[in-house]
């Protein structure tokens, strides 16, 4: 069975996509929201870093073994980032 | 059809279906434990700018924003290259996978360029945080703790660039010598599947550092 052949016009829609998200984020920071500013740089930066990881590194029509990796991952980096800040977001006064 | 019988992992030849998913499987625990050790250094940004959001926004705008988005940009461009250049592989186009590996190189090699015009002046204006650290703001102290994570992340970044600059270069070598071939083109996906990785990583780096303001 050979792996199939992805078209190309996938891999330029992928690039337009990426590059239309990086005028948006550069667009974006040049308001000032407040703490907006930061969860749209943050939403923006996850769906380009998804779209690599899905079309570019093939994580869309990967085996599932290969997914479950690349998620445990993202899982290990929720626990180190999620726990470290149960701490610091929880203490009161001069942490 | 043959296809339909499972071939023990001893019996399989290098190149086939199994063997790419093998190898990316491979790939991907070594990325994951990439994850972790950049994950150590965005997670002391997020605690110290937790603690220091005014100092960070500050500290932000020396940085020049305009190079950190041409180099976003030649980043993306470069793995939009490498993963046609993995496709043209697949295809049997030798000629145009050549091409775009050497493109995704002189990318690579753009970025690193930019990056170290952006260092020089950084050190002349003495924001490195080392003995002449020299801040014009407010708050030195705390800012010096925004440029010791920009110099380490962008600095470990352009580590992987230089090992992904390598990686990809072997593998052109490699299909210039026509050792890859279509039925055996895995070493061209692990080297994108890298290129990729480091691309995320300056993804989240660039938000993060440069349009904190």
């Amino acid at each position: 069975m050979e792996p199939e052949i992805i078209p190309r016009s996938r891999y330029v829609f992928v690039y337009i996509g990426l590059v239309v998200l990086l005028a948006a984020t550069i667009f974006a920071s040049t308001f000032d929201l407040g703490v907006f500013n930061t969860a749209i740089a943050v939403t923006i930066a996850v769906a380009k870093a998804l779209l690599v990881a899905l079309f570019f590194m093939h994580i869309w029509g990967s085996t599932q073994l290969t997914r479950i990796f690349a998620v445990m991952g993202i899982f290990w980096l929720a626990l180190l980032i999620g726990l470290t800040l149960t701490d610091y977001l929880t203490r009161l006064g001069g942490g | 059809m043959a296809q339909s019988v499972a071939k023990p992992v001893e019996h399989l030849e290098l190149g086939e279906r199994e063997d790419i998913e093998l190898n990316s499987l491979g790939m991907w625990v070594y990325l994951a434990s990439e994850i972790m050790f950049f994950g150590v250094l965005f997670t002391a940004y997020i605690v110290y700018r937790h603690a220091y959001p005014q100092v960070f926004a500050e500290a932000s705008k020396f940085l020049d924003t305009r190079i950190g988005s041409i180099n976003t940009l030649l980043l993306l461009s470069s793995s939009f290259t490498v993963a046609l250049g993995v496709n043209a592989t697949q295809r049997g186009e030798r000629r145009l996978s050549l091409m775009l590996l050497a493109i995704t190189v002189i990318l690579g090699l753009g970025f690193l360029g930019l990056k170290f015009l952006e260092y020089s002046h950084e050190i002349e204006n003495n924001l490195f945080p080392g003995g002449s650290f020299n801040y014009p703001g407010t708050n030195p102290d705390q800012a010096k703790l925004f440029f010791s994570l920009y110099f380490v992340m962008t600095g470990m970044h352009a580590l992987h660039m230089v090992v992904g600059i390598a990686f990809v270069s072997t593998v052109g070598f490699l299909t210039w010598q026509q050792w890859i071939t279509p039925q055996r083109y895995a070493p061209v996906e692990l080297a994108a599947l890298f290129w990729h990785f480091v691309d995320i990583v300056w993804i989240f780096i660039f938000p993060l550092l440069y349009l904190v303001a």
